[in-house]
């Protein structure tokens, strides 16, 4: 007996990477159709629209379990018994009462950082309690008002603690990743970065050449706007100057708002480690450049970026099409090719109430199955902790599948749980060129037009 | 050296910044809070953290607990409520009759009840049963038909005990001729009352006026009254913290238990008894060793002097009452002065006397709230695990809920502390801007009145405070902080 259910569960809340993973694993179950178990974002209720559900009346606050399948009734017993697992075995501690703030899971036991990846219009809260408890905090969280932002900040300079983002995709301190982020090897290269993905292209490319990495410390892409002032950068600087093992900075942003443009030139110019600024957009640096640049000011040797070539389909190749993960990825490849339609999937717009696009390669897979023969698909497809697993065994049958030409830029290192390698050959045996430079692959798919 | 070191609270602004620049180094330990996969991936990178079990905040609260804990006054605001409330000594300095007490208060014929401001059109039957019940007592009306006429004319205006320095349990009914505990803040010096416990089954406070209720009251008029307020002169003031936090450690939770307290404070006090009244000892001693709850409103006005002490404090988020009509759960808050802040008064979960059942349940009521205000009560429900069964549960479950009440509190009470929880103290100060982010509610201890007046206690059980109370009380903070008076 096959039926359909939406089940509406309100104000039970889930993060979206655990909802993904109970979507998937019961639409993987036997019998069952199509299942989608999200929080009823008006995103996710459009996507649910085009499985052909209909969605009675929820807010974003409550739980939608959407089943089609041969016994509905036991699809949906099975996703509440996944629902029910504990995230993490003993995650309640030994006393039974998990931590339900940010600010009483730092007094249960002393912690040096603490990392906020809720709804960005609750993410104030939970960064407050770290900030006025003395702890530096990365927020990950997009969507984090900028007049929050900035009044974190201010708290944070009468606390002396280092604010990372809000949007803060990557850091990287003392070795030890956080949120997306590459195994990297130590060493000189210190990085501030108002971008995630631009620090992880540097880095990347740093590593392939041989250069370790001490510390990569976010700031958040609005760091250097004229409303935050560029607070967390300025603190940054100082942090990793005062910091033994980095030899080298490296200043990876959108160009800034000119007043703090030049705050921002005074600090550095009063520090005594070198730094590197890559303002993308800005004197035709790229990151690639940027890189290079950091290489020379070492005085060690440049390398030729890897890259592999891949077949080219198609007749008449017309239109560029940028299917992109990463922002500052996604941008500079715009810059680079100097054509296309660009979309970066990793914006505000696409994870409301879903996954990054880095862990979901869903939205990227549809895309390609909707390109054209004419078409050149530029992608970034990047590794790390916290990314997708294994990205190769989801894209690269879509890489096949596709009548396009497609181009990765692949960021990652060798170090990286998912085998840079691996991932390479995978992509380049689906029919993709590979390039490690971001830049370069956006010049090779301009050639192909 | 790392990062800052943590302190073990979140420090007030005045411990500063670190004196050195921080340096960068692997951290021990991550607090994490939200997507599980971050929190995976630092365990993948053998780093320790502690994950936060997040939801939600209350529905509409997101922009004002942005106010509120931005407010730069509130941290220290917090922390001197929370300190003032902790820091009270109460002190059971004497038994004196409201007319002369609370005077004032009672003037023209009005009589105090529980909870927040309510009329006669909203009282419900427990209340409207205490305030005929009072009506006979004082001689107003003779009898149940005439009270009622009158109290529905206006006869007597009714006001909150809470706004006269007094709380009471249940109905919480106040006239003239009953008898009050006077307990003094020793710390600050503030003074509360309330009345004497007349008992369990057919009362007052539950809203019962038959003849034996009516014949009780005045033999506490006559006899109860007269001799513990000469028993008081003769033994001076009594320690009320020090007699809290002993019983708390014999197995009370001090709202829905007293067996403890209430043979404590009888061993205090027996031998002054028999020394001030020889003659109506025994009979005054029978009535306070059969009650348990003999003890119950001595420690609320305790509660009421602590919770008191820590009011009008600008910007802090504290709770200072919580309290019921019978018809609404109101809460004010220290920054907020005297606003009371309400929804609807829910019906208790619990067990049912005899043959009694939910059917037969009033809505929450009464001024006993002010236990868990104080940290005593729901929230010290892990120090009696007797309690289980008398309001349904595993013992398990009365440490979960005391272990809940530490997420939404501002500070540990350092002299009512757990056994079983390693002589932690009990968590103290309701913050609402906790509340509201966490959705965790106050747990509440308490008595079930009968709906119908006249009929007295029906049961005992759990109550869940209405949720809008608390986010009225934060939206109000907010607006506060966003428009300062």
């Amino acid at each position: 007996m096959s039926g359909e259910v939406v089940l509406v569960r309100k104000g039970a809340y889930h993060d979206s990477v655990r909802l993904m993973r109970v979507s998937r694993a019961l639409s993987a179950t036997p019998g069952v159709e199509a299942a989608m178990v999200a929080m009823a974002t008006e995103l996710n209720v459009a996507v649910l629209g085009d499985l052909g559900f209909t969605v009675p009346p929820a807010g974003p606050g409550d739980l939608l379990i959407a089943v089609r399948a041969d016994d509905p009734g036991a699809a949906v017993a099975e996703a509440d018994r996944w629902l029910a697992e504990p995230a993490r075995p003993g995650e309640a501690g030994a006393d039974g009462q998990p931590p339900l703030t940010t600010g009483s899971a730092i007094r249960r036991e002393p912690a040096a950082l603490a990392l906020v990846s809720v709804p960005g219009e609750h993410a104030f809260c939970e960064a407050y309690d770290a900030v006025v408890a003395g702890l530096p905090v990365m927020i990950f969280s997009d969507g984090v008002p900028v007049a929050l932002e900035r009044r974190l900040k201010e708290l944070a300079e009468e606390r002396d603690v280092l604010v990372m983002g809000p949007d803060c995709g990557t850091a990287s301190i003392g070795g030890v990743g956080l949120g997306f982020a590459n195994v990297l090897t130590p060493g000189p290269v210190g990085v501030v970065a108002a971008s995630g993905t631009g620090a992880q292209q540097v880095t990347s490319l740093l590593d392939w050449a041989g250069t370790g990495v001490s510390h990569i410390l976010g700031v958040g892409g609005r760091d250097l706007s004229a409303e935050v002032g560029g607070l967390s950068t300025l603190r940054a600087l100082r942090l990793l100057d005062d910091d033994p093992a980095t030899e080298l900075i490296v200043l990876i942003s959108k160009p800034p708002a000119p007043e703090v443009a030049r705050v921002v030139a005074e600090a550095v110019a009063g520090l005594r480690t070198p730094v590197i600024s890559a303002l993308l957009g800005q004197d035709a640096t790229d990151l690639t450049g940027a890189a290079e640049a950091a290489l020379r000011a070492l005085g060690r040797p440049v390398p030729e970026w890897p890259s592999w070539p891949g077949p080219v389909r198609g007749g008449a190749r017309k239109a560029l099409k940028g299917l992109y993960s990463g922002g500052t990825l996604s941008a500079e490849a715009a810059l680079v090719a100097g054509q296309g339609d660009f979309v970066d999937y990793g914006d505000d717009a696409y994870t409301r109430g879903r996954p990054h696009p880095m862990i979901d390669p869903a939205p990227r897979v549809e895309a390609l199955a909707r390109a054209a023969e004419t078409d050149v698909v530029l992608m970034d497809v990047v590794l790390g902790h916290a990314a997708d697993p294994d990205p190769a065994v989801t894209l690269a049958p879509a890489i096949a599948r596709t009548p396009a030409t497609v181009v990765v830029a692949l960021v990652g290192t060798g170090g990286d749980p998912q085998d840079l390698h691996r991932q390479a050959a995978a992509l380049r045996e689906a029919g993709a060129a590979v390039h490690l430079s971001n830049a370069q692959a956006a010049r090779h798919a301009r050639s192909l037009l | 050296m790392t990062f800052p070191p943590t302190p073990s609270l979140p420090g007030p602004s005045s411990s500063g910044p670190s004196p050195s620049a921080p340096f960068l180094s692997a951290p021990s330990r991550v607090v994490t809070v939200g997507a599980g996969l971050l929190d995976e991936s630092l365990a993948a990178q053998a780093v320790a953290t502690t994950p936060v079990d997040w939801r939600p905040p209350l529905p509409g609260t997101a922009e004002a607990l942005v106010s509120v804990l931005s407010d730069p006054r509130r941290q220290a605001a917090n922390e001197l409520a929370a300190r003032r409330l902790t820091a009270a000594r109460p002190q059971l300095v004497g038994v004196r009759r409201a007319s002369e007490v609370l005077g004032e208060a009672l003037a023209g014929g009005a009589f105090l009840h529980a909870g927040p401001p309510i009329t006669w059109e909203r009282a419900s039957g427990p209340l409207r049963g205490a305030l005929i019940g009072a009506m006979l007592l004082e001689g107003r009306a003779g009898d149940e038909r005439d009270a009622e006429r009158r109290l529905a004319a206006g006869e007597a205006a009714l006001r909150p005990c809470h706004e006269h320095g007094a709380v009471g349990p249940m109905a919480g009914v106040v006239s003239p001729s009953m008898w009050m505990f006077e307990v003094r803040d020793e710390e600050h010096g503030g003074l509360a009352y309330c009345s004497l416990n007349e008992g369990l089954g057919k009362v007052l406070r539950y809203g019962a006026y038959g003849p034996e209720v009516l014949e009780r009251l005045r033999w506490m008029d006559e006899v109860l009254g007269p001799v513990l307020a000469a028993t008081l002169a003769a033994t001076g003031p009594l320690d009320l913290r020090a007699l809290v936090a002993q019983a708390l450690q014999m197995g009370d939770e001090l709202h829905n238990r007293n067996r403890a307290a209430t043979s404590l404070l009888l061993r205090e006090l027996a031998p002054a008894v028999v020394e001030a009244a020889p003659g109506r000892a025994a009979q005054v001693l029978r009535f306070m060793a059969g009650n348990d709850h003999f003890f119950l409103n001595a420690g609320m006005a305790a509660a009421k002097a602590a919770t008191d002490a820590a009011r009008d404090v600008p910007g802090s988020s504290m709770v200072v009452a919580m309290a019921r009509n019978g018809t609404d759960f109101g809460v004010q808050v220290s920054g907020l002065g005297g606003r009371w802040f309400t929804g609807p008064a829910g019906v208790p979960d619990g067990l049912y006397l005899g043959s009694y059942g939910p059917g037969d349940a009033n809505p929450d009521i009464g001024d006993s709230t002010i236990t868990e205000t104080a940290g005593l009560g729901g929230f010290a429900m892990a120090a009696a695990p007797a309690i289980v069964r008398f309001v349904g549960g595993e013992v398990a479950d009365a440490v979960r809920a005391t272990r809940s009440m530490y997420e939404i509190t501002l500070a540990e009470h350092p002299a009512y502390q757990i056994p079983g929880l390693g002589f932690r103290g009990t968590p103290v100060g309701i913050d609402v801007a906790l509340v509201a982010r966490t959705g965790v509610l106050p747990v509440v201890n308490t008595g079930i009145a009968g709906r119908v007046p006249g009929t007295g206690q029906v049961g005992a059980g759990l109550v869940e405070p209405p949720a809008e109370a608390f986010v009225a009380a934060l939206l109000a903070l907010a607006a506060e902080v966003n428009d300062p008076i």
